[in-house]
């Protein structure tokens, strides 16, 4: 049977620069995170299901110009954190503009001081935070845990998102208390559910499960916690046990 | 009165386990005097405090809340509340669905507006899909108007119970009455009166029924004077009045730090309304106001969101009016669903002999005359489509605030992370700022005032 | 209880039963635990269309001293589930439970960490009313079909040999997946 070279995916790069680039090449080069389940190899399975590739999707790193209000933004914050002294790649490792919305990949350690430029400076006054989501890829290593802010200016009427990384080894990020004070709930659930420690946070305690809870439950290795559901004999299993074909 | 500092006996106690205390003998018509002798004495200074726990069972507390109040006599001198007690791990659940099933668990977060959950997290994969602008208009105005009609239902749902709660057990009532019949109205287009799971990516379930732009009329016609009555009953009642003005003040800036929309915020005099601001579902063609004043508290709140209602019934008649100009042409040529067939739901539903199903038509169509289509039917049906990799935010003006969906895909048919920013969530975090120093008794119109609903608090 | 339970099973027992489960019957104090979507719903209930103060039952006794129903209404989370069983606990004799919506019957559409898998784990219920949430109109049968349990509820010695009976019946009842929708045996 057939293995995913004879489809003609692999072997970018023997082909010559004259040759458009094919659909979805920088999507292929990513890492394959799951396969179909069945994952025949030597049978005549018609179905296809065995050859299902989900490659991981690209790591987004736009170039400019941006477009829309976003250029805007990037200079406006890039020349207030230079007047602080921080270099703007120090500070942000990446810029992503994808479907309409501005993602600044922040560094960690960063965190408070860009948040600070982005609330205080004129340019960009984006006095609303709309809090934390966190987010959790197992499979990306050094930067498992994630978390999202949602920044709203009402002067400017503009969004923007900061994105900040943290390792499942060491999960600190600073807390953004200080700077928007709607934060503190929001951290103290991304800490509840998926265990993010959010450093100079005034109480980081649990919010939404029983103070007493053990593990943090939005998390990818935490189970849904269903249980085996009967009905008039049969058993089907809880939501997380079951087959699925994704 | 005749007052002396010696150890307090308890009633019918011995001195042997008497606590000190001063003791205050009244004989009439001196009730000055004890206030003030009691201001003066040592036990006020060293600061009696009680902590009380209010919530979660309580009648007055919006749900499920948990307050822990530290109080000096009858001012609260810190308020703590405590949320948790309606976690339903809503978003987890949604990993394990398809993008189609998720929004039949995110309807249910915030119980009073089910129609916002679904709309902001449709739009959050519409987004993702990339297919915003292919959704039907006629999807589109449904959309509108139904949210439309839920902003008034949710309204009434946050005015009736403050009545409740203040005792006022008539507009309670009168509330309740006419949320019935907005009720009638969701029933009659969705199916359900709460928690329809109406609005799906690509647009809407089913179209309007033969007969709803009637009864809508119908509706439109009959309800103002009904709100009217309801205005006539609260709005210069001399208790309601007392209880709410000046109570419960949040001005911009905190309102600013705390992360505060919708009512609250156009309560301090700032007219931010995401439908003017950054419409989306076609609210740009539509004329209405955004109702606004400066009083920044309670009664500032209540009468912005009776004056929303006024201006959800004008949005109604404008749409009722666009889909009556555009006829009942049918499914086929103004369909309230995308028309890409791998995305689009597909089955057409109507009321057969074992109950709701896909019509006749439609199976006679995947059954005996498209082979594409009846693949495209079961591969949406079976394991849904699939949504590029990537995140996006999309945020609603929701009754109760900004409503935002964080939607993030991994490409696959499952979402990979829902999280719904909830209004409620985000003003509970206030009552702190908004009642501390105040009497125990302004915390009900305080928390009344936010309209917090804790199944959207707690998702 | 009180006297009634010290009577000796006879005719004057059984008039007593009959003047005690009629007057229970009629004005049951809920002691509403509105939880979640179902709370609405029931909210909507003692409104004025479906009109819950027909049967007494419009004094929501928020003390659950004076309370003689727990709807529960709603999803009973984790963190609630002690809540409950302590309102329930404080709640005096004679006590029922209508367990309202799927949530509070089985847990639900939330087969998950976060919801107790129906509050029969926590408190024993008298009557499942299933539905997402229920009509009012199913909540006014549910609580009609819990008065007709009330009305026909014995005391004393009798109610012992009642609940005896009930469960016998039960336990004979073949299980699920072999009964025909008609109740007979497959």
């Amino acid at each position: 049977m057939s293995g995913p070279e004879d489809t003609g995916q692999g072997g970018a790069g023997e082909e010559d620069g004259n040759l458009p680039a094919r659909l979805g090449e920088e999507r292929l080069a990513e890492p394959v995170v799951r396969t179909g389940m069945f994952g025949v190899q030597d049978s005549p399975d018609t179905s296809g299901y065995g050859l299902l590739r989900v490659y991981r999707a690209p790591v987004l790193d736009s170039p400019r110009p941006y477009g829309s209000y976003f250029d805007d933004v990037a200079d406006a914050l890039g020349t207030a954190l230079e007047a602080a002294g921080i270099g703007f790649s120090d500070a942000i490792e990446r810029v992503a503009a994808d479907r309409g919305e501005l993602t600044f990949y922040v560094r960690r350690e960063r965190l408070p001081e860009v948040a600070a430029k982005l609330r205080d400076d004129p340019a960009l006054r984006f006095e609303l935070c709309g809090g934390v989501s966190g987010v959790h890829y197992p499979d990306d290593t050094g930067r498992e845990l994630r978390a999202v802010y949602h920044l709203l200016s009402i002067t400017h009427n503009r969004r923007v998102r900061l994105e900040v990384t943290a390792p499942d080894a060491d999960p600190h990020i600073p807390s953004l208390v200080g700077v928007y004070p709607a934060c503190n709930w929001h951290e103290r659930e991304t800490w509840d559910f998926f265990g993010i420690i959010f450093d100079g946070h005034p109480a980081l305690t649990r919010i939404e499960m029983p103070d007493d809870w053990k593990g943090h439950p939005q998390r990818k290795d935490y189970p849904l916690g269903g249980i085996p559901v009967e009905y008039r004999g049969a058993k089907i299993p809880a939501p997380d046990q079951r087959r699925h074909y994704s | 009165m005749t007052s002396s500092s010696t150890p307090h006996a308890a009633a019918g106690g011995s001195d042997a386990d008497a606590a000190e205390g001063r003791v205050y003998t009244v004989s009439g018509e001196d009730w000055d005097e004890i206030v003030a002798t009691a201001l003066e004495s040592e036990d006020f200074e060293s600061g009696e405090r009680i902590v009380i726990n209010m919530g979660p069972q309580h009648p007055s507390t919006h749900g499920v809340l948990r307050l822990i109040l530290t109080l000096e006599g009858e001012t609260v001198a810190e308020v703590r509340p405590s949320i948790g007690y309606l976690h339903t791990g809503i978003e987890k659940n949604m990993e394990f669905r398809t993008w189609t099933q998720g929004v039949t668990f995110c309807t249910r977060a915030d119980y009073l507006m089910p129609l916002f959950n679904e709309i902001a997290y449709c739009l959050g994969v519409e987004r993702l899909l990339g297919i915003e602008d292919k959704v039907p208009e006629r999807a589109q105005i449904i959309r509108v108007l139904m949210l439309e009609i839920n902003r008034i239902s949710s309204h009434l749902g946050g005015i009736a119970p403050m009545g409740l709660e203040l005792g006022a057990t008539t507009i309670y009532t009168q509330g309740a009455r006419l949320r019935e019949r907005v009720l009638d109205l969701l029933e009659l287009v969705t199916g359900l009166r709460m928690n329809h799971a109406f609005m799906r990516p690509g647009g809407v379930a089913q179209d309007l029924p033969p007969g709803a732009l009637e009864a809508i009329r119908a509706f439109l016609d009959s309800a103002p004077k009904l709100v009217r009555d309801l205005h006539s009953l609260i709005d210069a009642n001399p208790i309601f009045i007392g209880r709410n003005k000046g109570v419960a003040y949040l001005d911009l800036a905190t309102c600013m730090a705390l992360g505060v929309t919708g009512p609250i915020l156009r309560s301090t005099g700032l007219p931010w309304d995401l439908r003017k601001s950054q419409p989306y579902c076609g609210y740009e063609s539509y004329e209405f106001d955004v109702p606004v004043n400066d009083m920044c508290d309670a009664y500032g709140r209540y009468l912005i969101r009776m004056q929303e209602i006024d201006q959800s019934m004008r949005i109604m008649r404008q749409c009722v009016d666009r889909l009556a100009a555009r006829g009942s042409a049918g499914p086929d040529s103004d369909p309230v669903m995308i028309r890409d067939a791998k995305i689009g739901w597909p089955a057409r539903l109507s009321l057969g002999p074992d109950g709701l199903g896909p019509s006749p038509e439609h199976i006679a169509h995947i059954m005996g005359q498209s082979m594409e289509a009846l693949i495209h039917h079961f591969k949406l049906i079976t394991e849904g489509f699939r949504v590029p990799a990537g995140q996006v935010y999309a945020a609603v003006e929701s009754p109760r605030g900004e409503l935002g969906a964080h939607v993030v895909s991994d490409g696959g048919t499952r979402p990979y992370r829902v999280h719904l920013r909830d209004p409620s969530f985000n003003h509970l975090q206030s009552v702190a700022a908004m009642c501390e120093g105040g009497q125990v008794a302004d915390l009900i119109p305080a928390i009344a005032s936010l309209d917090p609903v804790m199944g959207g608090v707690d998702r | 209880m009180g006297i009634e339970e010290k009577l000796p099973s006879g005719v004057l027992l059984t008039s007593v039963e009959k003047v005690a489960g009629w007057a229970r019957a009629r004005s049951v104090w809920p002691a509403t635990f509105g939880l979640a979507c179902c709370a609405i719903e029931l909210f909507q209930t003692g409104g004025p269309k479906h009109d819950l103060a027909r049967f007494g039952m419009e004094r929501a006794s928020n003390t659950p001293r004076q309370a003689d129903l727990m709807i529960v209404a709603g999803r009973v989370s984790q963190k609630m589930a002690p809540v409950l069983r302590q309102i329930y606990d404080q709640m005096s004799d004679p006590k029922w439970v209508i367990s309202m919506g799927v949530c509070a019957s089985s847990g639900g559409m939330f087969n998950n960490y976060a919801i107790v898998q129906g509050v029969d784990h926590v408190v024993p219920v008298d009557i499942y009313l299933p539905g997402c949430p229920p009509r009012p109109e199913m909540l006014l049968d549910s609580i009609l079909k819990l008065h007709d349990k009330i009305i026909n509820t014995k005391l004393g010695k009798n109610r012992e040999r009642q609940i005896a009976e009930l469960e016998n019946a039960r336990l004979a009842l073949p299980p699920l997946h072999l009964t025909s929708p008609d109740g007979s045996r497959l």
